[in-house]
């Protein structure tokens, strides 16, 4: 079939043609692809917290004042309990994945249901605090600050709701036995991403 | 064992032993990555339509104010900026988007990377819905009350953040939503293709062994997924602006407009490398194939992709030089944009260099390819001027800069596009295209390209400035002479539309009437190629799916007898 030898091509020595390789051996997976995915999201999320927080450190630095006068203060000391609540949700995720590769599928329920628990009752605190700051004259349309503190805060709980559904959703599969190790690592992941932001986000809008 | 041999014939089209799926769940609800790409391409092409319309629109009014032009009528001044806002929209997220990383990133990398699918084909299906629901959130957009939006596809605030300032309520707020639901789209399928990449490769298939399309679009995917978070970050708080009434970005209460500039260019440079990256990697793949010459430097040119695209994160402050930031910040960002011309240099380098001495075949899809080097080379040498903050005082939002872009952003867009959808069609619709038709398309396109642009140079210098509606309200710029040389733009773009009817003759004819495609037209190396022409569902046949012994790229091997050495074939 009309070969072409290109001269320049040739440059490089000539490989032996009458070896005959081995074929490959498939390769071990180094990340599995439920992790794989979850990391490539988690670095967009954890991009979009990284703009939500640089807007809110440039207009903070080009405020006069900051928090303006007239406006609510944050609750930073009942937030601060908050924050270990939410850590200690975490933590509690981190033994259910330890228990259910270690011991086995069962011993992660306990675990992952206090884990919940715990998101859930940080959600649940940040509603009580956000309906007494709105109580006070803290809105959206009031201040920059105040819109700044529910677009960032309210973007976290929106996460942590949602990674909470995704618990109590592989909780159920845990329940029927259907939950596989690579998913759970998964959503576990997803989970440590809510919770390790939240400190960070405390930090820069809370102090 | 020859696998090369014993899939060039026939199997069955069912080789998973599935049940014959339905013409809805085949066409119009896939799972099949092939069917999805070819989903988001058709797609693209629609509104490759619509953006060619919209630029046709409002370069007749600006060559012939006033006139009302055939197939639109009397342009007004609302309507040209939501047409040019719209035409830059549609190309940048709704073409350039879909087709050169959604379509063939859909399309190719599994079938390069020796896979049956991609690893998460759900994720996959529900990718393009969400891209199709963008579709009709925009298509809405431009047919509500007050009509498109028209505070240009950068949607800088203050004009876009108040309805009472643009004038279209609906439609921007309906903008920024498609805008935002096109990227989750992307996000979807972007963390679908690093997955497959990295998990799902033939056995045997090394690093350097996968084919540069495919190193190409991962690269682009991971610079979309590390950028696009504070834009849309920001897309949020302008909605809030718009429809809430917060003031993020309302000077009257304080806050920066800018600050929108610097969200929306932090992702929006490097969008343009995550545009370009994959047209790239198609030219390598072609120009390699039809110079049946090893790619010069494999490693190198992989190595200028990663630093391109590290280094346009770090270029997006040159779009606010006149926009009151600090002088030292456009010190830096000088510096930065300068230094990227140096990798992308390089690579288009490494391109000319597999080039030389090799045995060139001036193919339809080696033409576009060709064209592409050039035609970008041009975009990327106007860039300079751009990036010099001095310069870029004067230039700043002139028709120069129009020109520059469309230097890039065509060549990316179009060219690359074309170059792969010649070079992959018998691949994607087991028939061939007409080579004659190809060609006239080529310079049918190629020629009056530039008679668009290099006259929009050098209006630009003159002092044109980009965002006029008529330029007989501003005399000192409408001399006969610059008038002249707008109609000369208009006309060629007109010539350049009616070419492009020969491209979708020939494709669409070509898909049901051209000659039966061979597995290997092009005698390629790789994967792709070696899966029949159009590849049955699951690609390879299971019982037999490829193994790689060697890189993309060994062409005119000396002592072979065929001067191509497919990926799998053990000797």
């Amino acid at each position: 079939m009309g070969a072409t030898m290109s001269g320049s091509g040739s440059r490089r020595e000539s490989p032996d043609l009458r070896v005959v390789h081995p074929p490959p051996q498939a390769r071990r997976k180094a990340v599995p692809n439920e992790v794989l995915g979850m990391m490539m999201f988690i670095l967009t999320e954890l991009m979009l917290f990284s703009g939500f927080i640089s807007a809110f450190t440039i207009s903070k630095a080009q405020a006069p004042a900051w928090p303006p006068p007239g406006q609510p203060r944050l609750p930073v000391e009942a937030t601060a309990i908050n924050t270990a609540i939410l850590l200690a949700s975490g933590a509690m995720l981190w033994y259910a994945g330890r228990r259910f590769d270690k011991v086995g599928p069962a011993a992660a329920r306990v675990p992952l249901a206090t884990a919940v628990a715990l998101g859930l009752g940080f959600v649940t605190f940040q509603g009580v605090e956000w309906a007494r700051l709105l109580g006070e004259g803290l809105t959206m349309v009031g201040s920059t600050y105040g819109a700044f503190f529910f677009l960032i805060i309210g973007f976290h709980g929106l996460h942590v709701m949602a990674g909470a559904t995704a618990l109590i959703w592989q909780g159920t599969s845990l329940w029927r036995e259907k939950l596989t190790s690579d998913g759970f690592w998964a959503g576990r992941l997803f989970w440590y991403f809510v919770v390790l932001v939240w400190p960070a986000l405390y930090w820069k809008v809370y102090l | 064992m020859s696998e090369a041999h014993q899939i060039d014939g026939h199997h069955g089209h069912d080789a998973h032993g599935h049940h014959e799926p339905t013409f809805l769940e085949k066409y119009i609800f896939p799972l099949d990555h092939k069917y999805i790409g070819m989903q988001y391409m058709l797609t693209g092409m629609v509104m490759a339509l619509f953006g060619g319309f919209f630029a046709y629109s409002f370069r007749m009014q600006l060559a012939f104010p006033g006139i009302s032009v055939p197939g639109f009528g009397i342009v007004s001044p609302t309507e040209y900026n939501a047409l040019v806002t719209n035409h830059g929209s549609v190309m940048i997220f709704w073409v350039a988007m879909p087709v050169l990383i959604a379509a063939f990133g859909n399309f190719l990398i599994p079938l390069m990377i020796g896979a049956d699918d991609m690893v998460f084909p759900k994720l996959n299906r529900l990718s393009y819905q969400v891209f199709l629901l963008s579709c009709i959130v925009l298509g809405i957009s431009w047919i509500v009350p007050g009509g498109g939006f028209g505070g240009a596809w950068t949607s800088y605030p203050p004009l876009s953040a108040n309805g009472d300032y643009s004038m279209t309520p609906l439609g921007s707020s309906l903008w920024l939503t498609a805008v935002a639901l096109e990227f989750a789209a992307f996000l979807i399928g972007g963390i679908n293709f690093i997955t497959t990449a990295m998990n799902s490769r033939a056995p045997g298939m090394k690093a350097k062994d996968v084919p540069m399309t495919v190193w190409m679009i991962c690269i682009a995917s991971i610079m979309f997924m590390a950028s696009v978070g504070p834009l849309i970050a920001g897309a949020i708080m302008l909605l809030f602006d718009q429809q809430l009434g917060t003031g993020f970005f309302d000077w009257k209460r304080g806050s920066d407009p800018v600050l929108w500039q610097h969200l929306f260019w932090f992702f929006g440079h490097p969008e343009v490398y995550v545009v370009l990256l994959p047209a790239t990697g198609f030219v390598a793949e072609i120009i390699t194939v039809f110079a049946r010459k090893k790619l010069f430097g494999y490693q190198t040119i992989l190595y200028t992709a990663i630093g391109t695209g590290a280094l346009s994160f770090f270029v997006w402050a040159h779009h606010q030089f006149v926009a009151g930031i600090d002088p030292r910040m456009a010190n830096i960002f000088t510096i930065t944009t300068v230094l990227i011309s140096i990798p992308i240099a390089e690579m288009m380098f490494l391109y000319i260099a597999t080039l030389y001495g090799g045995s060139i075949r001036f193919q339809t899809p080696m033409l576009w390819a060709l064209g592409f080097i050039f035609e970008f080379l041009i975009g990327g040498v106007t860039g300079i001027f751009l990036g010099a903050s001095g310069a870029d005082i004067y230039f700043h939002d002139t028709y120069f800069v129009v020109a520059h872009f469309h230097y890039t952003f065509f060549p990316i867009a179009f060219i690359g596009t074309f170059a792969a959808a010649t070079y992959w069609f018998p691949k994607m619709f087991g028939r061939m295209m007409n080579e004659t038709l190809g060609r006239i398309h080529f310079w049918g396109t190629i020629i009056p390209v530039n008679f668009i642009f290099i006259p929009l140079f050098i209006t630009g210098a003159a002092g044109q400035h980009r965002r006029i509606y008529n330029y007989n309200h501003f005399p000192d710029v409408s001399t006969p002479d610059l008038q002249t040389l707008n109609i000369v733009a208009t006309v060629s773009l007109v010539i350049l539309l009616c070419f492009q009817t020969v491209f979708l003759f020939n494709f669409f004819w070509s898909m049901w009437r051209g000659p039966k495609a061979p597995a290997n037209p092009w005698k390629a190396n790789t994967l792709e190629w070696q899966a029949p022409s159009p590849p049955p569902h699951g690609n390879f046949p299971p019982d037999n799916m490829p193994v790689v012994y060697r890189g993309p790229y060994e062409y005119s091997v000396p002592g072979r007898e065929d001067d191509y050495w497919p990926q799998n074939q053990p000797n």
